[in-house]
Parts: structure tokens; sequence; C-alpha cells
């Protein structure tokens, strides 16, 4: 079985965010880049379903300054990996480069985290799944392969389905897919020459640019009720804010 | 031309976010002088369909069959865009939900159109295009232009006020042409539990954290949000320890909320905490420990132990719910 793990490189869940004195750009200095944490879980599930004799390739759009992420996932136990060197402009020009990759080296499973934890998006799944004409399964918690199909729990509106598809299509993982992977010494010693492909990225029309960002206004400060009066909060709360 | 907005059902009725994003696609439309047009795929009877006028639609396609029975992504994909097409629409709106966001992207791919997901608030149309929308995990917002002739947006529910605004509302029936490939992915199973309030579209969230002690002290947790008409939520170490299920996880790596109300228990409130919860409107935190870091970030906070205050708000929450009636 061969998959295809899309990965990417964001800032660490703890990173407080900064940005330029214009606000137009992300100010990388001083933040550590992880692992996309629903990534990870995709990883972790197709390093397991591949177990016995299968290929793990990991992908990644991004510079050379992401190969520190790319070497993590290697040592958490993908065989190989791919980095389309480009910056990734927004999801369609990622969704575009793995199309792109994968209508030339075709793979049984294509994985992706089910969303970002930069710019939260979750399209990249379902642009590939849309651009190769295969299904999509989003919000998926769980992937197992029975003969030729696979099968996946995916959360829904109010509850969730059970799902069958053929292959190849395209998963996104959620949580409760796979438990995370510790590299150990052995995974780390071995990533360093496993192999990892350099290839340049195709022409993608642009659809979106990025402008600026802004933060969310402080809010004031909290107003403590004291433990006695724990009974007047909705009446504080539908006075004061209207919410309720 | 006109602006297409796609109205999700739960069993044949819309959901509120539908109106959110009716009355949001209206406003596009009168500032773009476009009509606005509504869809909706599956079993919706008559007098719901007619409510999509009351917020601007003046034309309601329904497209009915046996492919739109349950939710499979390809299918509806494939209806929205073709009713897009016929429609000529230039800006497409769907809600940023579950299935919204399975949908989004397909639709963008078929109709060639640029994407934007998670807006809050109404494009900038005086210049161009440009959207407001989520970043960071509610650390931060980004302004996205979108350069494309057809527009895909998706809109974080709970961030869109419903508007009435009279439309003329004539339904429609369109019949999509599907291909094979459209229905190759089967649903075996699908699994409902409405009793309860979805989270990513709750207006009062519910939520608690290690402070519980344990998953068999929930039941004053789950009681509380029954009483308020609000979703359980919680947080990560208690979703990892199994307390409760990973669909409740709000945070950094779960599920992202906006609600009205959020009140947070016995949750201290680290960085990754905050991120999913911050767009929250007003945030109430109880926790026995006034150096929680969640303070800072609340609106209201009650220092005291989750044992002692939950059940005095139990109390309060029934008597408030009880002189509204």
């Amino acid at each position: 079985m061969k998959i295809l793990v899309c990965i990417s490189n964001v800032p660490d869940t703890t990173a407080k965010i900064n940005f330029s004195p214009d606000n137009k750009e992300f100010v990388a200095a001083g933040v550590t880049f992880i692992l996309n944490p629903y990534d990870e879980i995709a990883l972790s599930r197709a390093v397991d379903l591949a177990a016995n004799g299968g290929q793990v390739t990991v992908l990644n759009v991004g510079d050379a300054s992401t190969e520190p992420t790319i070497r993590k996932a290697l040592a958490i136990g993908a065989t190989d990996a791919v980095r389309v060197n480009a910056q990734p402009r927004d999801s369609f020009f990622v969704a575009s480069q793995i199309a792109s990759y994968v209508k030339n080296n075709p793979y049984d499973i294509i994985l992706c985290g089910r969303e970002s934890s930069d710019h939260n998006g979750s399209a990249v799944p379902a642009m590939v799944a849309e651009m190769l004409n295969i299904p999509c399964v989003l919000f998926a918690k769980s992937l197992s392969v029975e003969g030729n199909v696979a099968v996946l729990d995916c959360e829904i509106e109010g509850g969730k389905e059970v799902v069958e598809v053929p292959m190849p299509f395209v998963g996104g993982a959620s949580e409760g897919m796979a438990e995370w992977k510790i590299p150990n010494m052995r995974g780390i010693m071995s990533a360093r020459t496993k192999p990892l492909a350099v290839i340049e990225p195709v022409d993608v029309p642009q659809l979106t640019r990025h402008q600026s960002y802004d933060k969310p206004a402080a809010r004031s400060a909290v107003k403590i009720i004291a433990a006695d009066d724990a009974e007047k909060l909705f009446q504080i709360i539908r006075d004061e804010k209207k919410v309720i | 031309m006109s602006v297409l907005v796609f109205a999700e059902n739960l069993q044949g009725k819309f959901k509120k976010s539908a109106f959110e994003i009716v009355s949001f696609g209206a406003a596009i439309a009168r500032e773009q002088q476009l009509s606005l047009s509504v869809v909706s795929i599956g079993q919706v009877p008559d007098d719901e369909l007619a409510k999509l006028s009351r917020y601007g639609a003046a034309k309601i396609i329904k497209v009915q069959g046996d492919a739109f029975n349950g939710m499979n992504v390809q299918p509806f994909a494939t209806a929205i865009a073709q009713v897009a097409q016929a429609e000529n629409a230039k800006v497409v709106v769907l809600s940023a939900s579950f299935s919204g966001k399975a949908l989004a992207p397909r639709l963008a791919i078929k109709l060639g159109a640029g994407l934007a997901e998670n807006v809050i608030d109404l494009p900038q149309m005086s210049n161009g295009f440009v959207v407001k929308k989520n970043a960071y995990s509610g650390k931060a917002y980004s302004f996205v232009e979108m350069l494309s002739d057809v527009k895909v947006i998706s809109m974080l529910p709970n961030s869109y006020k419903v508007m009435e605004h009279a439309g003329a509302g004539a339904v429609t029936e369109f019949t999509p042409q599907l291909s094979s490939a459209d229905t190759a992915m089967k649903i075996r199973e699908t699994v409902r539990s409405t009793d309860k309030v979805a989270l990513p579209e709750a207006e009062l969230v519910v939520s608690a954290g290690r402070g519980m002690k344990g998953p068999e002290n929930w039941g004053m947790i789950e009681e509380l949000a029954d009483v308020l008409g609000a979703a359980t939520a919680c947080s990560k170490p208690v979703s990892d320890a199994g307390w409760r299920p990973h669909s409740e996880h709000v945070g950094q790596t779960g599920i992202a909320i906006s609600p009205n109300l959020y009140i947070a228990v016995g949750i201290s409130g680290a960085i990754q905490h905050l991120a999913g919860v911050s767009a929250s409107k007003v945030i109430v935190v109880v926790n026995k420990d006034p150096e929680a870091p969640f303070f800072k970030a609340a609106d209201y906070g009650i220092v005291g132990d989750a044992f002692e205050i939950v059940p005095r708000l139990l109390t309060a929450a029934k008597a408030f719910k009880a002189g509204q009636n």
C-alpha cells in the first residue's frame, strides 16, 4: 500500500503570534515551528497502515526552512519525503501542487490533517480530491482498510457517519484516528539518511491575495463576581451583555 | 447575475446558521446589485422553504433525490455547482459547518473560483472584494482580497446577525446531472445525537476541565447545559484522558467555537484553549485558583470550587429560565 501524507509546518500551538509593524507579515523570528498536529495524526495512522511492507511518503509545500519538520516526519516513520520548493500562497496553490504530484505518482491513500493551525484552512484535502475527481472524507476519526475499500468514521452535524470509499481517496485526519507517535532514537538516526526529493512548483493562477493581519481587541478587565453572589450571574449577563 | 446561498437543513429543518448566511448573502446582493438565490438540498417541507424568503431570498431552488439522503459531499457539491452556473452566481456562500467546510473547496474548484473560509464579517466591496477571516486559531484575523470573477465564501456560524428582509421567494425545482464518480462514497451508517446542541453552532456553551476531577462528576455540567439550552464542551486534557469524547474538545487542536456565552468550569486557560474559544462574545470563568490565566481572558470570573459553584449556578439557571417563560 502506498500512502501520501501531506504535511504543513506551523507555529507551535503555544506560540504568541506577532506581525510586522504594517501588519502585513507574520513575524517568524523567535517562533518554533512544528509539524501541524492534525497532520501528525494522519502520519501516525499512515505509518501503522503501512507497517507490513507499505510505503509512506510525506509531502510538504515550503521553502528549505521546513526541512526540520520534514525530518521529524521521517523520524516518526515515513519512508521518504518530497518538498515542493515554494512558499505556500494559499490553499488553492498548495492543493494544485499536491494534485500535480499525485497525477504523476499515484498513491492508494492521500491523507492530510483536517485543518492547519495557522490559517485554519481545511480546504486543501477537498480541493485535492476535487482536482483528482476522487472522494474526500474530512473530519475522519478512524480509518481502516477492508480489502480494496477504506472505511472511515467521520463527524457530521449532530452526529457521525460511517462511510466506505474506494481507493484512491483523500482523508482529513481528526483527533481519534491515531495516537501521536514519539520518534525513537533509531527513527531519528535513520531520518537523516532517508530520501528527501526537492521538486519545483507548477504554475498556478492567483485567486486570492493576503493583504494584512489584525488582532482581536483585548477584552476589558475581568469582572469578579463574589462566590456568594454566584446566583446573580445570569441576571448580570442579561443586563450588561444582553446575550441571554 | 446572482449571489447564491446554500441553506443547510438538518432533517428537514433549516439551522440558524442557514438564516445567518441568507441574511449575509442578501447584504452582499444589495451592495453588488445582484439578485439573491438560495439553494436547499434534500427533503424540506414547503412551509420551511418559505422561511428563506423572510431573509431576502428572491428565488428558492430545491434539489431532491435519492443521492441527497444523508450528507454525501460529492453529489451535493455537483448539485450546488450546477445551480450556481444556472443562476450565473458571482458569489456563493456556505456556512463553515462540517459539511460546509467539505463542500466549499470542491465548489471553488468546480467553478474556478477563489475560496475564503471562516469569514466573520461582510466583505469590504468598495475597492475590490476583501474578506475578514479568522487566522492562527482565533489569535488573529486576516484580510484577504479575492481576485477571481466567481467567489466562494464559507461563513463562521454565529458571526453574522440574522436580519429579516422580505424577498419574493419563488420556489423552483432543479434536477442536477450526477456522474458515477459523484456516488463513489457509500454511507454505511448515520448516527445522530439529536438531543444535543451541535457544538460548532451553539449559541451557549458550558465547558469543563480537569477541575471536575473525573468523568463521574459531569452530571452537573450536563444538567446546567441542559437547563440553559447549551452545548457541552471540554478541555484537551479531559478528552485526552478519555473523560469526554474528542468531539467535545474545544481549543486550538479541537473545535474552534464562537458562541454568545461560554462558561468554563475548572479550566485553567492554556493559550491553546484560549485560541479556540476567544471568539466567544461573553466568557465566564469558574475556577478555585484566583491566579488561573483564564481569568485574564474572561468577562466575568467566579473564584470558587466547581463543586460548590456549579450547583448554585444550576439553581440560578432554573430560576432564570422560569422567569423568562
